[in-house]
């Protein structure tokens, strides 16, 4: 087993490199450092200074080198932006972000798999069909419509629910921030968690569905029949395994991408994470925040990746028979 | 009275393009303790009259016609819930390909203790030591150690024995083995064959055999049934079957099997194929291809007539 | 054979029955066309020419849709903050979204194609790292993959030449997102063929590897290429719609309907609901109509499931 997971860290490694060198190639040669943080009119002498400050005069490999080692240690550089260290803006929000994310994620497979479940054993009673439809909804908004909609009837409409910013937060330790804490902080959580987490539940539930669909047409659901199972069994006990293990090792897949949909749903709702850093960050070509969004999501990425992996190792015994 | 008794069945398959009768008028019995082979080409229909007995036709085939009889009751009109308690309790199945009809994810002692606790009131430990000697006895080494493995660990002829013991193991009175030895190598075959004759001799259990091999027919069966296009043609016992052919059919069956002990020139074939469903001629289905048809044949559909020692579908034994 | 006995041909092919007996494809296409020839024809048919600044007056800013008191019929779903028409400027900007979504699904498909063929046919190495690849990036959404290549394009580009070039970026980014659905299903589809008999009797009389590739595999790739341009097309016209609502997409002076929907979303809170909600419910019907075909586009052309 060890040697399993030893194999993917080091499939891992040059995954993380490219990256690295993409990210560090956008800060190195895209856009202009001296202009930005400098402005329009500087003075030879104040370029040379900067451009030594920030080792731009260096040869390619060793601002490489210091790159990846400055990256290391959690100093990304300043944004051009707000003129802050990146590492701690991004620390900042990363806590608003990821408790958006797991709400969400939590939320979609809560009502995303049982929805599927059912659908896929009762293929077409009213119910089921009535399912599909909202899924098919789920896939055709946009996330940032069903923000909008969202809003538009909870918040201007009925004033039940806040439409932007996180509510009160309370600091946990040195570094995390949560909103469960109050009753606002939740609500405001609300709506956003929903928006994003709409399109994961239909994605989920259209994925378990399938599976099961495809797992009860197989000869070893036929045997089972045959030999004289309950419905019960056959439906919760042989088909559910099978559906699951594919699914769950997406799902891990799919939580990253919630990571990153985040983006959109931070934006219509001004909630402060790191999605909406980014998009602020886009918008006026702040390449240090970029490289290390780029950098940390591929970091993510890849610790998902592995995470799975493992999964699937732990539930599917065919993989455990390397030789 | 026979332990199961087919009458006049028929399935059907509605489609775009009309119904499709799949099975036509099928009626036959097997007695306690009795093998009955049946065979035909592929699409015959020999899998679908198992299929249809157990009540696992797949959608949209339904039964449109005829019954079946289990120990002298109903079976083929029973609610769901019924006629899954006598799936392997009463009929047991065996599949014909070991590698996808176990699920890869149980291991192979829970398959079987799941089945049993379905069918009897057992405890885990009872389930367990059962489970480990119908392992045994179906030949498979170590069993008290193999029956925490996983499918996947077995061989293919492994997993056939496992899938028999699987059939077997609710201890019903009729077990339909559909094409059992079909996706094995021609070595292993005939130990499956042996244990399957062994098995079903000693718990007394009768068995419908369904392949396209007429040889594991001649050593295993006591009757045969050769089915053609939905119909079964000509039903009899073995040797008769075998020796004396009353269908063309089957004499062609008989004659195309190459022999060890003449060289021929050429094999002998049957011209011609077998029908399509949506194609089926009028009269003898097989008047096309026959080479002693007549008039008769074109119009009118025989049933089955006795013929010697067998009974054929066939025009030529309108006499008796 | 004459024109009319193909036509009817076509007709009665189980493919077009299947079309004809299910409702849902039917309506589907039905309003899918209406949307798409409300697009096209906007230059010849909308009331009003939203970009034609001399034309809008003030006055007429912030009127609402039919139903609500103060409406009239000049201007059916209303006007914006500086008297532009919702309907017209709709119309326009459905022919963008919908111009850049099909630019970009085809860039997609022809560098999928291009790519899967490669990968399934030449197999090995080639195979390993085009496929890896395309894996990593199909970890990432592909939202966020036209983000950022959008975001460092742009950044790259001298200022000057950003808004002349910005559509193109668009449609180079999300369709750099989506090849890798289409290479992954071609390359699938090409291992199978690949090994086929028809290939190798291809192979053995010396037929050269593009020639194969081209003439025997690739029609036999069309089907799930088609099912997944459709939906790919759903999708990279709310990627295009998400960018610009994010203010990273098209520029101002040609809106597409996220465009549209990012300047009324800052009048939500006033009451001025119809800016963005007209766009948006028009966006949902597109793309609502072009997934309902791509999943029976799905269906039936999976023999499985008839």
């Amino acid at each position: 087993m060890f040697a399993f997971i030893g194999s993917r860290l080091l499939q891992a490694i040059p995954v993380l490199l490219v990256v690295g060198f993409i990210a560090f190639a956008l800060f190195d040669y895209v856009g202009d450092p001296v202009s930005i943080l400098l402005g329009q009119d500087y003075t030879e002498a104040q370029r040379v200074a900067l451009v030594h400050q920030l080792g731009l005069d260096q040869p390619f490999f060793v601002q490489y080198g210091r790159f990846l080692w400055t990256a290391l240690h959690g100093n990304f550089g300043i944004s051009y932006r707000l003129a802050q260290p990146v590492g701690s803006l991004i620390a900042e929000r990363l806590p608003a972000t990821l408790e958006l994310a797991i709400t969400a994620s939590v939320l979609a497979f809560a009502i995303g798999v049982p929805m599927g479940i059912y659908t896929g054993i009762h293929r077409t009673s009213f119910l089921s069909r009535g399912f599909m439809i909202v899924s098919l909804a789920g896939v055709s908004l946009p996330t940032f419509l069903l923000g909008i909609l969202l809003i538009l009837v909870f918040s201007v409409g009925l004033g039940w629910l806040p439409s932007f910013g996180r509510g009160p937060v309370v600091h946990l330790g040195q570094w995390w921030s949560t909103g469960f804490t109050s009753w606002a902080g939740i609500r405001a959580l609300i709506l956003p968690a929903i928006t994003l987490g709409l399109f994961q539940m239909t994605l989920i539930m259209r994925l378990v569905r399938a599976e099961m669909l495809e797992v009860l047409r197989t000869d070893y659901i036929k045997f089972a029949r045959a030999r004289g199972l309950t419905n019960r069994a056959i439906n919760f006990g042989h088909a559910l395994k099978n559906t699951l293990v594919p699914v769950i090792t997406i799902m891990g897949l799919q939580f990253g991408g919630i990571v990153a949909f985040s983006l959109v749903t931070e934006t219509v709702f001004q909630w402060p994470g790191v999605g909406l850093l980014l998009v602020q960050s886009v918008a006026v070509a702040d390449i240090p925040v970029m490289s290390a969004y780029l950098m940390l999501i591929a970091l993510v990425f890849v610790l998902i990746n592995l995470i799975v992996d493992l999964l699937y190792y732990a539930v599917d015994p065919r993989l455990r028979v390397r030789r | 009275m026979p332990l199961l008794d087919v009458q006049g069945l028929t399935v059907e398959f509605p489609t775009r393009r009309g119904v499709l009768r799949a099975l036509d008028q099928v009626s036959f019995s097997i007695d306690t303790g009795e093998i009955l082979g049946v065979v035909g080409e592929s699409g015959a229909g020999k899998s679908l009259t198992g299929a249809a007995i157990v009540g696992l036709l797949e959608r949209p085939g339904r039964i449109a016609a005829g019954e079946i009889r289990l120990d002298g009751t109903r079976i083929d009109n029973l609610a769901p819930e019924s006629l899954r308690r006598i799936r392997g309790r009463r009929i047991g199945t065996i599949f014909q390909d070991p590698l996808t009809t176990l699920n890869p994810l149980y291991t192979i002692g829970r398959q079987l203790t799941e089945t049993m606790q379905t069918h009897a009131r057992l405890s885990d430990a009872e389930a367990r030591r059962k489970a480990i000697a119908w392992l045994e006895r179906v030949g498979i080494p170590a069993a008290a150690q193999r029956i925490d493995a996983y499918p996947h660990e077995f061989s293919g002829g492994q997993r056939q024995r496992v899938v028999i013991a699987l059939a077997l193991c609710a201890e019903p009175a009729l077990v339909i083995a559909d094409e059992p030895t079909t996706a094995l190598d021609v070595s292993i075959q005939a130990q499956i064959i042996a244990l399957l004759k062994d098995l079903t001799r000693d718990h007394g259990t009768a068995v419908m055999l369904v392949t396209h091999d007429m040889g594991v027919i001649a050593e295993t069966a006591d009757r045969v049934a050769v089915m053609y296009a939905g119909r079964i043609v000509e039903i009899g016992p073995v040797a008769a079957v075998i020796r004396q052919p009353a269908h063309p059919y089957t004499d062609g069956l008989m004659a195309s099997i190459p022999s060890l002990e003449h060289r021929v020139e050429r094999l002998r074939q049957i011209d011609g194929a077998m029908p399509r469903l949506d194609a089926i001629p009028s009269g003898c289905r097989f008047n096309p291809r026959c080479p002693q048809a007549f008039a008769r044949c074109t119009e009118q559909q025989p049933e089955l007539l006795p013929a010697g020692a067998t009974h054929a579908a066939c025009w030529l034994h309108a006499d008796g | 054979m004459p024109p009319r006995s193909l036509v009817s041909k076509a007709w009665n092919s189980d493919f077009a029955y299947n079309f004809r007996r299910s409702p849902v494809a039917v309506i589907a296409a039905l309003i899918a066309l209406v949307l798409v020839l409300g697009a096209f024809l906007a230059p010849w048919i909308a009331p009003h020419d939203p970009m034609d600044v001399a034309s809008l007056s003030l006055l007429d800013s912030f009127k609402p849709p039919i139903g609500m008191p103060d409406a009239d019929w000049s201007n059916p779903l209303g006007t914006d903050n500086q008297g532009r028409d919702v309907l017209s400027a709709i119309m326009y900007g459905m022919r963008i979204s919908l111009v850049v979504g099909c630019l970009s699904v085809l860039f997609a498909i022809v560098v999928g194609i291009a790519f899967g063929l490669l990968a399934g046919y030449a197999g090995g190495f080639t195979d390993a790292v085009l496929m890896r690849i395309a894996d990593v990036q199909l970890t990432f959404p592909s939202i966020l993959t036209a983000l950022l290549v959008d975001g460092v394009i742009s950044a790259a580009l001298p200022r000057t030449m950003r808004d002349a070039l910005q559509i193109y970026v668009i449609i180079f980014a999300i369709g750099i997102s989506l090849w890798p659905n289409f290479a992954r299903t071609v390359r699938g589809s090409t291992l199978v063929e690949r090994n086929k008999d028809y290939v190798m009797a291809a192979r053995v009389i010396g037929v050269p590897s593009w020639r194969i590739m081209m003439s025997h595999v690739l029609p036999n790739v069309t089907g799930p290429v088609m099912v997944i341009g459709t939906l790919g097309l759903g999708l990279a016209i709310i990627a295009e719609a998400t960018l610009s609502f994010l203010g990273v997409g098209l520029p101002p002076t040609e809106p597409s309907l996220g465009t549209l929907i990012r300047f009324g979303d800052d009048f939500l809170f006033s009451g001025q609901w119809w800016v963005s909600v007209f766009p948006g419910v028009t966006l949902i019907l597109m793309v609502l109509a072009i997934n309902l075909l791509g999943d029976w586009l799905r269906d039936a052309l999976n023999p499985r499931l008839r």
